[in-house]
């Protein structure tokens, strides 16, 4: 059985790095998948894998990991669209987007093009067996 | 005569002022050909017997930072001079079990896989340290994966600049403009660092990126 974690936005907006990373780390280490609302700073993004590899076991072989988020103004030129984009960022923080985290044991890949995103698991029956 | 005063107040600033050597980080997943670049960038500019990484087709052989000082690339009366650091390949997961795949023993795949868990956290942590970055993509592969797009993220996060080379061109499945696709705020220069296809052009690329 999978089981999908939802954690809105609220429940992390005021956390440290370290905490949410914790919180996020802690709920996938449980063997679920978890559905944050929002998404976590680049810095964060990695200091997610680094705080994963350090966790890595025999059991525990790391995270699938994928955000979604509005799309951003393609071209530098873009001024107006960077403008608002930022305006928005500012207005909205970073509540935008969602954040889809799941153990690797469970979720084999999250296949991720811009308008679609496949999330393929791995034979769970056969593993039970 | 010379007294010791003197000959420190000409010998300490000497010391002090030498230009600090900028660093070049080869960044980028397991297997997309940084330490092959890595390889090609030492042979084109230190001589066709100097190789700085071993390459193989199993992931993560890269396992530690190694780094290969003083190259200098010399192009149209410019020199760049640099410090080439080739890095362990980022990745979110590691399974030993993938390393049986490729017929290594129990023991031997279990220490690979600690090995390479180690040397993706020294990848991250070595970010700070970098002043220009190429970003090595296979360019056979889907480039919107999550831990391409944290790489690119944290270089922009840090305002390190970035140059991407969508390496594999020399195979059939390479779409260099599905990477250009992905990432249209940075320079991409299709190459094949095993044949040596257009890695010309990311030297020129080099040039006008690194401040």
């Amino acid at each position: 059985m999978l089981t999908l974690q939802y954690i809105p936005f609220s429940e992390v907006e005021n956390l440290s790095s370290e905490k949410r990373i914790a919180k996020l780390l802690g709920s996938v280490k449980r063997n679920n998948i978890v559905l944050m609302q929002g998404r976590l700073h680049a810095t964060e993004e990695a200091q997610l894998i680094e705080k994963t590899m350090e966790e890595v076991t025999k059991d525990f072989k790391g995270i699938e990991l994928c955000t979604i988020y509005p799309q951003k103004p393609k071209r530098k030129g873009d001024v107006g669209e960077h403008i608002k984009h930022y305006l928005a960022k500012v207005l909205v923080g970073d509540r935008d987007g969602f954040t889809i985290i799941g153990p690797a044991t469970i979720i084999k890949e999250i296949k991720k093009n811009p308008d679609k995103i496949e999330l393929l698991t791995h034979n769970l029956r056969r593993k039970e067996r | 005569m010379v007294s010791l005063q003197d000959f420190l107040s000409k010998l300490l600033p000497s010391l002090f002022s030498k230009k600090k050597q900028i660093k070049i980080g080869l960044y980028g997943p397991p297997n997309a050909g940084k330490s092959t670049l890595a390889n090609r960038i030492c042979k084109d500019w230190l001589g066709d017997d100097v190789e700085m990484s071993t390459v193989s087709n199993i992931p993560h052989e890269t396992r530690e930072i190694i780094t290969k000082e003083n190259i200098r690339i010399k192009k149209k009366g410019k020199e760049l001079s640099f410090n080439l650091v080739d890095t362990p390949g980022i990745a979110t997961k590691i399974d030993y079990e993938d390393f049986l795949k490729h017929k290594m023993n129990k023991a031997i795949a279990k220490e690979r896989a600690k090995e390479a868990t180690k040397g993706v956290i020294e990848s991250i942590r070595w970010l700070d340290n970098m002043d220009c970055v190429v970003v090595v993509l296979d360019s056979t592969s889907n480039p919107y994966s999550q831990v391409n797009i944290t790489i690119i993220g944290n270089l922009a996060a840090r305002d390190i600049p970035v140059v991407i080379a969508a390496n594999k061109i020399d195979l059939r499945k390479s779409n260099v403009k599905k990477i250009e696709s992905a990432f249209p705020q940075y320079p991409v220069v299709g190459i094949s660092a095993e044949i040596g296809n257009n890695v010309d052009e990311l030297y020129d690329m080099l040039f006008k990126v690194v401040k």
